[in-house]
């Protein structure tokens, strides 16, 4: 009897070109609830998918120059905390919160939201500003991260992430 | 533990194929690895492939792309164009090395 030669075991990466989209709308701008989006767009683009983020509302200050690197996070309405709520409410209780939250971030080498940001576009990953919220907080490209490619409407947006899943944090 | 051959190099793997044996790995054999997933290695490849192996040891586990770009000094862009669309996973394997654990 002849031996076959089997095939080697190697690992699928994937379709070179899967077609796979990944589109995330950032809506807070609690430290805690930036995150999320963060870490799930870093992901996505480590695993070839191709990912955009829109930046809307309160997630404008993920991108706002002035507050990007300045997020908090709070205890008040937070029961995850598991603390009495109106330990949250005492004076320099939200400094140290977001403090401690800081620093637990920063010891999983996790970067912060500005340089988190730079990991993504440095990974291939869009980032969309939204022209309602600018107008409301009467803002221009200027005020924004430098990375952030344009303020575009809401339905730009759906139409840019044409076939994509998507995520709403 | 499953075994496979790549280009007459015997070795363990798990049941995707990576390999399971830090000291199985030799460099020609990364390169047959590497062959294995379309990529032909370059000085730049190597760079990050030593890092991570060299780094492993010390850590005990696989370094993940913020760590190759920020503690290895190899900018993130250049991951993606040396490894495209799964840098880590990819540098992983033709390490020789269990997939990256950590999500950042």
């Amino acid at each position: 009897m002849t031996t076959t030669q089997t095939t080697p075991l190697v690992p699928t990466f994937g379709e070179a070109e899967s077609g796979r989209k990944l589109a995330i709308i950032c809506s807070k701008g609690n430290l805690d609830m930036a995150y999320p989006g963060l870490i799930l767009a870093n992901a996505a683009l480590g695993e070839g998918v191709e990912t955009h983020l829109f930046f809307t509302f309160w997630g404008f200050d993920m991108i706002n120059k002035k507050t990007m690197a300045d997020l908090k996070f709070t205890m008040l309405g937070n029961t995850a905390t598991h603390l009495p709520q109106g330990l949250g409410g005492l004076p320099g209780m939200t400094a140290m919160a977001t403090h401690q939250m800081k620093k637990s971030i920063a010891e999983l080498d996790v970067p912060e939201v500005p340089e988190f940001l730079q990991q993504i576009v440095d990974s291939g990953g869009h980032l969309w500003a939204c022209r309602m919220s600018a107008d409301m907080q009467h803002l221009e490209k200027a005020d924004l991260y430098d990375e952030v490619e344009a303020i575009i409407s809401a339905s730009d947006f759906i139409e840019k992430t044409d076939g994509a899943q998507l995520l709403f944090i | 533990m499953p075994t496979t051959t790549i280009s007459g190099h015997d070795i363990h793997v798990d049941d995707e194929g990576f390999m399971t044996r830090y000291n199985e790995w030799n460099e020609p054999l990364g390169e047959a690895l590497a062959a294995q997933i379309g990529i032909a290695m370059t000085d730049d490849h190597w760079k990050a492939i030593r890092f991570l192996r060299n780094d492993f040891p010390e850590q005990g586990e696989t370094a993940t792309l913020r760590r190759v770009s920020t503690v290895g000094g190899i900018p993130t862009k250049q991951l993606f164009a040396l490894f495209p669309q799964k840098p880590a996973k990819k540098m992983a394997y033709v390490a020789g090395l269990p997939k990256p654990r950590g999500c950042v």
